[in-house]
Parts: structure tokens; sequence; C-alpha cells
């Protein structure tokens, strides 16, 4: 018998990665492509979905290359995709009416002040647990409606269909103008606020709300089925999962126990908690969201804290402030002093996220004495991710009655060992890092293994799962508490920042 | 005596020249000052830039002396830039062997643990990032000895510690342990630091083969090593699978 493997296609905001794992969740080959950004406005992020497409032609066969393996030797093909980024396309050319909006999109911000400001708006939040933001993809394709002519009227008849990238890739994969299947699935649905949560189909008045014919909406799945056959790429392989990529990094690092929660590090962060089977409303900031679906079985909920600026943070002191040379250099330049010396960095560059949600905080460097060198700069540019954990932690931990136990982690910042040590002083919990770093691809190859029968069980999985690296906490409590009441002062320094005036001229 | 290798005469003089000037030069004035042809010029500066002594300004697309050149007697690879470039190696690395991984360098005479990744049996262990090894007793530390000469000699001009009875002490026997390494291009410690464990390690080289660091696994000797005590062939593959990918990773052309 010859080996077979699960081939995962990880849609990223930046690139598109296809990763071939084993049974025993190995990572056996990588190949990755980059897409073009375009940024044609200010606060506009546009993809273009046929380049995407295109991708994934390319980087699927340069994996299976890679790894010596042919289509017969893959069991099944998952999908994780950047979450909220709006694609309509003609259903009959395959031809993308306009470019993808992307998740940091802000074009929508007027019309999302308008929408809070409609009757329905606080039923709205409670039938989708998201506030109202440009972030996510309602605003998005309401935008596309009212901003393409005769797009509404060609939606209404159905020819024209809507999906995030998941749906997109799938409905290519399958056949696109020729059968393809249009469909998505729980976890990105639940990005749209078109979602009933509890119920998993698209709600009426959602889509009354928004102004959005049903024509259009792709079917709503488990995150974790199979939802046909690919005729294009990998031919006669089976499609079997599709999730966000933070879901999918919480179902790559087997959280799948209520209470189990993971952080990703990157540009921002991410961090979610496994609630169980029901959705848990948040009063701190955070939101509610679909973990992932299993076949049949009943959903499993997370509360998610996104937190806008982390490993961005470190970037700005290398490229703007030009005080280290590479990402890692920070740890070197932070470890030249023993403390932050009394200097906080908030970053809040365009607003604080969660559990704060001010849009009109700006940063602030505060704590600066004569005796502040740039190594304890670079000690607050790193205690600000810590801090910030703390504060979704704190957030996850009184919305949901669960007491967080340990913190795995993912990404990029987890090279950091100070950071991840400041990490488990300041959550006071240990911070597990996994062997596999790759856990948004995981999580999808994952779920879509498991739908075919190539793992039996979650159980299977979790025996997969080895921690590479274990942070203890050692902070001693009195200066752990002393740190956080200076922190939260430097958070309430960055409040009311830009003037009432300033945010109404700009409405 | 050989000859004097020509570009090399000629990378000096366009340093002395960069050194000399009171701004940036451009390509064209480097080949005049040094009536050299552009494309030979450009060559040679291209080259420098890649090792950091030349640095290229952005916006005039002009050059002048490199940061590497004001740090050339301290370490040229940060470590935790060393931890940040091999850590999606030494993970796989840990998986395939089913050991424990150490990378290390050399620091003060002695191996400095920049990154550790568990042995992934899900036992409780502790990250000992930042510990200080003995060079003569870890495979790490001999391999890193084998390639820095300094280092190795004041090693032997000391008195290393017998943790063991097979532990290498002698000028002669250390000697020749590094000799076998750098002909193999890899190193082995059988119960050298603690009795019924040993490790396997190999180079990590950055540009023009410079050994920045090593990478290596260890563990119980009857799992690192065969009936014959001998390091088995399959994980001495891996490690060195592994050495040479960070290697590649860091620019270093022919590992």
């Amino acid at each position: 018998m010859t080996d077979s493997y699960v081939v995962s296609i990880d849609q990223g905001t930046t690139s598109t990665r296809c990763i071939v794992f084993d049974r025993r969740g190995n990572l056996v080959s990588v190949a990755q492509r980059e897409h073009q950004q375009h940024f044609p406005r200010p606060g506009w992020v546009e993809h273009d979905a046929l380049e995407i497409w295109r991708n994934v032609g390319k980087v699927v066969p340069r994996a299976l290359a890679q790894a010596g393996i042919v289509a017969g030797q893959v069991a099944a093909i998952g999908i994780a995709n950047q979450r909220e980024s709006t694609v309509v396309w003609d259903r009959r050319t395959g031809v993308p009416v306009a470019p993808a909006i992307i998740w940091q999109d802000t074009r929508t911000d007027t019309l999302v002040e308008a929408l809070a400001r409609a009757p329905g708006a606080e039923d709205l939040r409670q039938r989708c647990g998201l506030p109202l933001a440009t972030y996510f993809s309602g605003p998005k394709l309401r935008w596309l409606l009212d901003h393409t002519p005769g797009l509404y009227e060609r939606a209404e008849r159905g020819e024209v269909l809507f999906g995030t990238m998941e749906s997109w890739l799938i409905w290519n994969l399958t056949g696109g103008p020729d059968g393809g299947l249009h469909l998505t699935d729980v976890t990105n649905a639940s990005r749209t606020m078109l979602m009933d949560l509890r119920a998993l189909g698209w709600h009426p008045d959602s889509l009354a709300f928004f102004g959005i014919p049903a024509a259009m909406l792709p079917e709503i799945r488990s995150s974790s089925e199979v939802y046909g056959t690919a005729t294009a790429v990998l031919p006669g392989v089976r499609i079997a999962a599709a999730l966000g990529d933070q879901q999918a990094a919480l179902f790559g690092q087997t959280c799948f126990a209520p209470g189990d929660a993971k952080c990703t590090y990157g540009t921002g962060s991410f961090l979610l908690l496994n609630t169980g089977t029901e959705p848990v409303h948040s009063s701190h900031g955070l939101l509610t969201t679909v973990g992932y679906q299993i076949g049949g079985q009943p959903a499993v909920y997370a509360l998610e804290g996104s937190i806008a600026i982390t490993g961005s943070l470190v970037q700005w002191f290398r490229d703007r402030l030009e005080l280290i040379s590479s990402a890692p250099e920070i740890e070197t330049l932070a470890r030249t002093v023993d403390d932050n010396g009394g200097c906080y960095i908030v970053p809040a560059f365009s607003g604080l996220f969660a559990p704060h949600w001010r849009s009109e905080a700006r940063g602030v460097i505060v704590g600066l004495t004569s005796y502040i060198t740039k190594g304890h700069l670079a000690r607050a540019v790193l205690e600000a991710t810590g801090w910030q954990t703390r504060e979704v932690v704190d957030a996850m931990n009184a919305d949901s009655g669960l007491e967080l136990t340990a913190l795995r982690v993912d990404g990029g910042m987890t090279a950091n060992n100070l950071l991840m040590q400041f990490v488990a002083d300041v959550v006071a919990v240990p911070v597990v890092r996994p062997m596999v770093a790759e856990t948004v691809s995981l999580g999808a190859a994952y779920a879509a293994g498991l739908a075919v029968g190539y793992w039996p069980d979650l159980e299977g999985l979790r025996s997969n799962w080895h921690p590479a690296a274990r942070w203890v906490p050692k902070m001693d409590n009195a200066v752990r508490a002393e740190e956080r009441e200076n922190w939260q002062r430097a958070v309430e320094r960055t409040f009311d920042w830009i003037k009432p005036e300033a945010r109404a001229a700009n409405e | 005596m050989p000859g004097q290798v020509q570009s090399i005469t000629r990378a000096a003089a366009i340093l002395r020249l960069l050194a000399s000037s009171s701004g940036r030069l451009g390509i064209g004035e480097i080949a005049r000052s040094l009536d050299l042809a552009k494309g030979t010029a450009h060559g040679i500066v291209r080259t420098l830039q890649d090792v950091g002594f030349v640095e290229q300004d952005k916006t005039s697309g002009k050059y002048q002396l490199g940061a590497a050149l004001l740090h050339l007697g301290t370490s040229y690879l940060d470590v935790n830039e060393l931890r940040s470039r091999s850590i999606n190696w030494a993970d796989p690395l840990a998986a395939r062997s089913g050991e424990a991984v150490r990378i290390g360098t050399l620091l003060d005479g002695k191996v400095l643990v920049v990154h550790h990744v568990f042995r992934p049996d899900d036992t409780l262990q502790t990250l000992d990032v930042g510990s200080l090894l003995p060079p003569h007793a870890t495979a790490l530390g001999k391999v890193l000895l084998a390639y820095d000469v300094g280092a190795a000699n004041a090693v032997m001009q000391g008195e290393p510690e017998p943790y063991t009875r097979r532990t290498l002490v002698t000028a002669r026997t250390l000697s020749r342990a590094l000799t076998e390494i750098r002909d193999n291009g890899w190193g082995a410690e059988i119960e050298e630091m603690t009795l019924g464990k040993a490790g396997i390690a190999a180079p990590i080289r950055g540009y023009g083969g410079l050994v920045v660091g090593a990478i290596g696994l260890s563990g119980p000797v009857d799992r690192v090593c065969d009936a014959q005590r001998h390091p088995r062939p399959a994980l001495v593959a891996y490690v060195r699978d592994a050495a040479r990918a960070v290697s590649r990773d860091l620019g270093a052309a022919r590992w």
C-alpha cells in the first residue's frame, strides 16, 4: 500500500500556501506564492480573486512534486482562508464583478455608522454575536451592491454569487461555471453578520437589515464533511474541510475542550477560547464566533479577542524608528536591560481593539525619563504584546466563567523567548508552543482528514499534538500587580486623543 | 608562494575608497576611480553588499560602508536571529528523531543554548534556552570547537573538567576528536558528560561557510547509538539534513 497524505490550502492575506501532511501530522512539503496587495485609495485594500485562484493552481502541484506524490495519494483537501474578505462573481463566466474587498478595508466606515443607528441593529448583534464594524463581510457586500450598477438586480436573479475566499476556491475547484458547488462553512458564515449563530442559517431579518438578496448566498455547511470532488487542480480528490484561518489554528492546536485556548501571534494577534456547544455573549468586548462544526455534530463556539497591533509594533520599531535591523534583534536589544525602566508603550495606532474598542484612542509612550535607553523601549514594545494578551484573557475569563489554565501559542513571534516568558509571567499560566508551528494549515488538514476517516477521531488528533516548548510563570505576584496597574494607567492615557470635532468632520 | 587573488585586492580597494570618501559613491564613480569596468565593479560591490560590508542607499542607489564592518570583532549573526531562522527546521528534527533538539553558539568559551525543542513524548521538560554547556563534553560544543581554533586552544590550555571516565580532557584526545569532526562534517558525544546519555551535532554555516552555530539532538545512549555504540546513521542523517537546511536559509552556498 502506498502512503497517503492530506493536502491543505491556506489562502491567506498576503499569500496562498499549500502544505502536504502525513498521518502523524508532520509537515512533508510546503509551496507558497504571494499575491498583489492593491491600495487604490486611503483605507482601501483589494485582492484580485482570479490571481489567487491561479496561485492555487501553481502551489498545489508544486507541493505535491516536492513531496514526490501524485493526486491519487491525496486522501482529502482542506481549506483555511483569510476571513471576511468578500468576493462577488458572475455565475456564468466565473469572472469577479469587482476586486475582492479585504478584511482590513475600511471603506464601509460611514455605512457602518449609519447602520449602527438603524432600527434592528441591537437585534442583529444578538443574532450574529458581532458588533457592527467594517471588519465583517455583510457591510462589504452591501457596499458592493450599492456601488456596482445593476448588481442588486443581478443578485436577485441569482446571476452573481457572493462568497468569502473558501467559497470562491471551492466553486472553482469543483467546476466553476460548469457545475461548481456554491457553499461556505459555519466558521466563515459566522463572520458575515448575516448568520443566526444558534440556527446556523442565513437569517431573513439580517438579510433585510443589510438589503442582501438571498439568491446570491452560498449554502452553509459544517467545517468537516465531504463537500464534493475536485475537477480542477487535483481532479478526483475529495474536498472535505473549510475553516476561517483563526478557527483553523484553534483546530490545529487541538483546542477541542471548553476552556482550551490558543493565541496566534502575527502582525496582529488573535486569541480564541473554546466555549463548548453554547454561544457565549460577551459583555467585555469580545466576539462570539463559531469555532468549528464536525459533520452533523453540534457546532462548537468560541470567544475571540482580536488585538490589532502586536508584531506590527516590532516592525514599526524596526522600519520607522530604525533601532534594530531585523525583528529578532528586538530580543537582543531588550536583554541589554533588566526591566522596562518605568517606560510603557501602548500601540493604539488606529484606536484600541479588544477589549476596549476605543477608535478615538491613539498610541502613547509614557514614563520617559533621562534614564530610558533604547533597550527599555525595546522591552516596552515586547511587554505591550504581553499586556494586551492579558487584557483579552481577563475579558475571556469574565465572559465565559472558565478559568484559563494554559495558553497554546503559535505564529512568528513565538520564536521570541523573552516575549513568551513575559506572556507566561503576566497571564500567570504556562504558555505552550506545539511542535508543528503551521497550525492554520494543520487545522484545515485535520478537519479534512477527519471527514474522510484518514484520522479516526479527535482523540487521535490530540495524540499528534506535542509541546515543543513551555514557559512557566516566574514573576513575583506583587511585581505583576504593580506592573499591571502601570499598564492600565498607560492605557487610560491613550483615550480621547482624537477630538470629537475631528471625528465628526471625518464622518 | 601563490599569487594574489585579484578580486580580493579589488574588493579591498573599493572598501578603502568608500572609507576615504566623504559621501556615498555610485557604481560609475567607483569604477572610474579604480579604473575598473563598470560590470566588474558592480559584481564586487554586490558581493560586498551580500556579506554586509557595503550598504546601498535606497533612494540614491549609491553605496557606503556597511554596519557589519563596524562589528567585525563581534559575532556577525545575532543569536535571536539564529533561533528565528532555524525554528522551522529544529521542530521537524525533533519530530523525526524523537529526541530533544538544541542549537548552540560559543559564548566566552562555553556553549550558549539559543534554542531548545522538547523531546516529543509529552513528558514534563524544562526549557533551557540561555543555559551554558561545557564545550569539551557535548556534541554541540565539540562541533563548535572544531571550527574555532582560538576557542579550542583556550579549552585545551585550561583544565577541562572530567564529568565521566569518557570525557575528553587531554589536548591530544580532544584535538584528535576535533580533526575527526572536521573530516566527517558532524560530531557525537557518548557518555562524555552524563552516564547513559549521548548526542549528535552538526555545524550551521552562514555566508562563505563561516560556522555560526551547531544543531544537535541528545537522548539516552541506547536510543541515540546502535548495539556497537556507534551513533545511528539515520539520526546522523537527520541532524546533517537539518544543519544543511538552516545553513541554506542563512545563505551558505555549498552546504
